[in-house]
C-alpha cells in the first residue's frame, strides 16, 4: 500500500517529525504570543532561552545528579528566574519607547548568552540521554514509534491546553487579558500589574526553557539550538497572528505537519516551505489566520 | 554660505582621499563598503520607521550576482556591480511588496523570516557554490581603463562608489519625496488622510535601500573576489542594525560612524572567536538602554546642529 508512491513508514515517520517539530513551534509561538500580549515585546531571547533550558538539563544532570523528570520540573524554574530578573532590570524601562526597542534589546540578550555558550562549549552539540522510562517504542503495525516521541508530542499538546486554559478559562488569567487590554484600569482596581508583568515574562520564559528540556534527548544539547529555531517560530507567529492563544497552538502544530509532508513529497523545499506560506498569507490576509485587524 | 552638513560632508570627503596613506587600504574599503551598508539600512529605520530584520539578503544576494556576472558571464566590473544592485532592487521589490503589508514590530519579523528563506535558497542553488561560495572574482578593468587590481586604484573607486551611494541617500532624505517619508514615519494614518498613497512610498523607499544595500554587497565581492554565505545570515542583518543603532539611528552620518566602529571592532577584536558576539550584544544591551542617540546623535546634542 503506497500513497502516491510514497511507503507508508516514510510517510508516517516523517509525519510524527513534523508533528514534533510542530510541538516545538507550538511552544515557542506560545510563549511569544503570551509575553508580545503583557509586554508588548517580541521576546528575540526566546531562541536562546529555550537552548538555556536544555542546557540547565544538562547541567542537573551533570553537576547535581538530577536525571530527565527533576529538569522537566526545576530547568523552566531556573531559567525563568533568570528571566525574571531580565524584565526586573532591563525591559521594565523599555516599556514607555518604541516597540522595537524592545527587540533590539532582546537581540541583544541573545547575542551575549549564545556568544557565552559557544565560548565554553563551542559549537558541536552534547548528548543528553532518553529517560529509562520512556527508551523503546511501539510497533503500530504501519510504523514503528519511538516512545519518546510519542511522550513529546501528548505532554507538549498538554502543556499548550493547559496554557490555554489558564488565560482563557481562569480568574487569573482573566486578570492578565484584562490588564492587556487596559493596564491602568485594571492597577486602579487594586491589582499589582508590574508584578504580573515580571511574572508573565518569567512563565513565558519557562515555558521556552521547558520545550529545551524536551528537546535535549531528541536534537543533541548545542549553543546553535535555539537560534536557527526562532526565526522559524517568528514566521509562525506571523503566519498565526500573535492576537489568539489557540491561534498559536493550531499554526505550530499544523506547520510542523505541513514542513513534514513537504520532507516526503518535495525535500528540496523543506525548510522554506514555512517562509513560502507566511508569503502567501500576508499576501491574502495580513493580519494572519487567527489576528486581530488593528 | 555652505551648511554645516555640507562642511561636515566635504570634511569626511577629504579623510576619504588622505586616508589610504594612513590606514591599510582594505580595511578602509571594508568599513566604506558596510558603511553605505548601514546608510542604506539607516533610510527606511530612521527616516520611514521600518525596522528590517533582514537586510542582509540584499548584501548577499548583489554580491552573488555580481561574482556570478563578473566570473562566469565576464562582464567588466561596472556592468557586474550595476547587475549586483539591479538584483538586489528587485528582491527589495518582491520582499518590500510582502513586507509592508504589515507595520512595526511585524514587519521586523517579516522580513527577517524572509531573509532566512533567501538564505536557504543560497546554501541549495548551483550557481552560490554552496558553503564554498563564489571565489576568485575577477576584478578586472573599469570601463576597460582603470585596472582594478591596483590597490589605490581600487581604493578611489571604492569611495567614488560610496560617495555616490551616500550622496543619493542625502538627496532622498531632503527632496520633497523624504519629507512625506518622515510624515509617514510620525503620522501615518495622517499621511494617508492628506492623500498620499503610503504604500507606494513605502515601497519605493524599501526598493531604494534595498539597491543600495546591492550595491555594498556588489563592490564588497569585487573588493574581497569573494561572495559567500556569511553575507547573507542574519548575523549580518543583526550587524548593520548594530551599525546604525550605534552611529545613531536616523541621523546623516550616523551609519557611517557605527560601521567604522563596529568593523575597527571586529577587525581587533577578530582572534577572540565568539566573545565578538558577546561584545556585539553588550554594545545593542547598553545603546538600547542609556544611548538611543547613538554616537552621532549625542554629538549633534551636545554641539546643538543636525549631523
Amino acid at each position: 500500500m503506497d500513497f502516491f508512491g510514497i511507503p507508508p513508514q516514510a510517510l508516517f515517520g516523517q509525519l510524527l517529525l513534523g508533528l514534533i517539530n510542530g510541538a516545538f513551534y507550538a511552544m515557542l509561538s506560545l510563549g511569544l504570543a503570551v509575553i508580545f500580549g503583557m509586554l508588548n515585546i517580541i521576546n528575540f531571547t526566546h531562541g536562546a532561552q529555550y537552548m538555556m533550558g536544555a542546557f540547565a538539563a544538562y547541567f542537573l544532570l551533570q553537576y547535581g545528579g538530577l536525571g530527565y523528570w527533576w529538569s522537566l520540573l526545576l530547568a523552566p524554574v531556573i531559567v525563568g528566574a533568570t528571566g525574571v530578573v531580565i524584565e526586573r532590570l532591563m525591559l521594565r524601562h523599555l516599556y514607555k519607547l518604541d516597540h522595537l526597542y524592545g527587540l533590539l534589546l532582546t537581540f541583544g540578550l541573545a547575542l551575549i548568552i549564545q556568544g557565552l555558550f559557544q565560548n565554553e562549549f563551542g559549537s558541536s552539540g552534547l548528548p543528553y540521554r532518553i529517560p529509562q522510562e520512556l527508551t523503546g517504542g511501539q510497533n503500530l503495525g504501519f510504523m514503528f514509534l519511538p516512545n519518546y516521541r510519542a511522550w513529546v508530542v501528548v505532554v507538549s499538546l498538554a502543556v499548550c491546553l493547559a496554557t490555554w486554559f489558564l488565560i482563557e478559562r481562569t480568574k487569573l488569567g482573566s486578570y492578565l487579558r484584562a490588564a492587556t487590554e487596559n493596564p491602568a484600569l485594571v492597577q486602579a482596581f487594586g491589582i499589582n500589574v508590574p508584578r504580573m508583568i515580571t511574572l508573565t515574562y518569567g512563565f513565558g520564559v519557562g515555558l521556552a526553557a521547558f520545550a529545551g528540556v524536551l528537546a535535549a534527548p531528541i536534537y543533541q544539547v548545542s549553543p546553535l539550538m535555539g537560534s536557527n529555531l526562532i526565526i522559524i517560530v517568528f514566521a509562525v507567529v506571523v503566519i498565526g497572528g500573535m492576537g489568539s492563544i489557540m491561534g498559536a497552538i493550531v499554526t505550530g502544530f499544523g506547520l510542523g505537519i505541513i514542513e513534514g509532508l513537504t520532507k516526503v513529497f518535495y525535500p528540496e523545499a523543506s525548510s522554506t516551505v514555512i517562509f513560502v506560506i507566511m508569503a502567501i498569507v500576508l499576501l491574502i490576509k495580513p493580519a494572519g489566520l487567527f489576528g486581530r485587524v488593528q | 554660505m555652505i551648511g554645516f552638513q555640507h562642511r561636515v560632508m566635504i570634511g569626511l570627503g577629504v579623510l576619504g582621499l588622505v586616508a589610504p596613506f594612513v590606514v591599510y587600504p582594505i580595511f578602509l574599503m571594508k568599513a566604506l563598503c558596510f558603511a553605505l551598508f548601514a546608510a542604506a539600512f539607516n533610510l527606511l529605520i530612521g527616516y520611514v520607521g521600518l525596522l528590517s530584520f533582514g537586510h542582509a539578503m540584499f548584501l548577499g544576494m548583489a554580491s552573488y550576482a555580481t561574482g556570478h556576472a563578473a566570473k562566469v558571464w565576464g562582464l567588466p566590473p561596472e556592468l557586474a556591480i550595476l547587475f549586483g544592485a539591479l538584483v538586489a532592487a528587485a528582491l527589495g521589490l518582491v520582499v518590500g511588496a510582502i513586507a509592508i503589508r504589515r507595520q512595526g514590530i511585524y514587519f521586523a519579523m517579516t522580513t527577517l523570516a524572509l531573509a532566512q528563506m533567501v538564505y536557504f535558497f543560497c546554501l541549495q542553488a548551483p550557481f552560490t557554490g554552496g558553503e564554498d561560495g563564489i571565489q576568485a572574482i575577477p576584478r578586472g578593468r573599469l570601463f576597460g581603463v582603470f585596472n582594478l587590481a591596483d590597490m589605490m586604484t581600487l581604493y578611489y573607486v571604492v569611495l567614488a562608489i560610496v560617495a555616490a551611494g551616500f550622496l543619493l541617500i542625502y538627496r532622498t532624505i531632503h527632496s520633497p519625496f523624504g519629507q512625506v517619508l518622515k510624515a509617514i514615519r510620525e503620522n501615518e494614518p495622517r499621511a494617508i488622510s492628506l492623500g498620499y498613497r503610503v504604500d507606494q512610498y513605502k515601497l519605493l523607499a524599501f526598493v531604494l535601500s534595498a539597491g543600495l544595500a546591492g550595491l555594498a554587497g556588489a563592490t564588497k565581492a569585487i573588493v574581497f573576489q569573494l561572495a559567500s554565505l556569511t553575507d547573507v545570515t542574519w548575523q549580518m542583518s543583526g550587524e548593520v542594525v548594530l551599525m546604525t543603532l550605534l552611529g545613531g539611528l536616523g541621523t546623516v552620518f550616523g551609519p557611517i560612524v557605527g560601521a567604522f566602529i563596529v568593523i575597527t571592532l571586529e577587525t581587533y577584536l577578530a582572534h577572540m572567536g565568539s566573545w565578538v558576539l558577546v561584545i556585539q550584544g553588550v554594545i545593542f544591551v547598553i545603546c538600547v538602554l542609556t544611548f538611543r542617540r547613538g554616537v552621532v546623535g549625542e554629538l549633534a546634542r551636545l554641539i546643538r546642529k543636525p549631523l
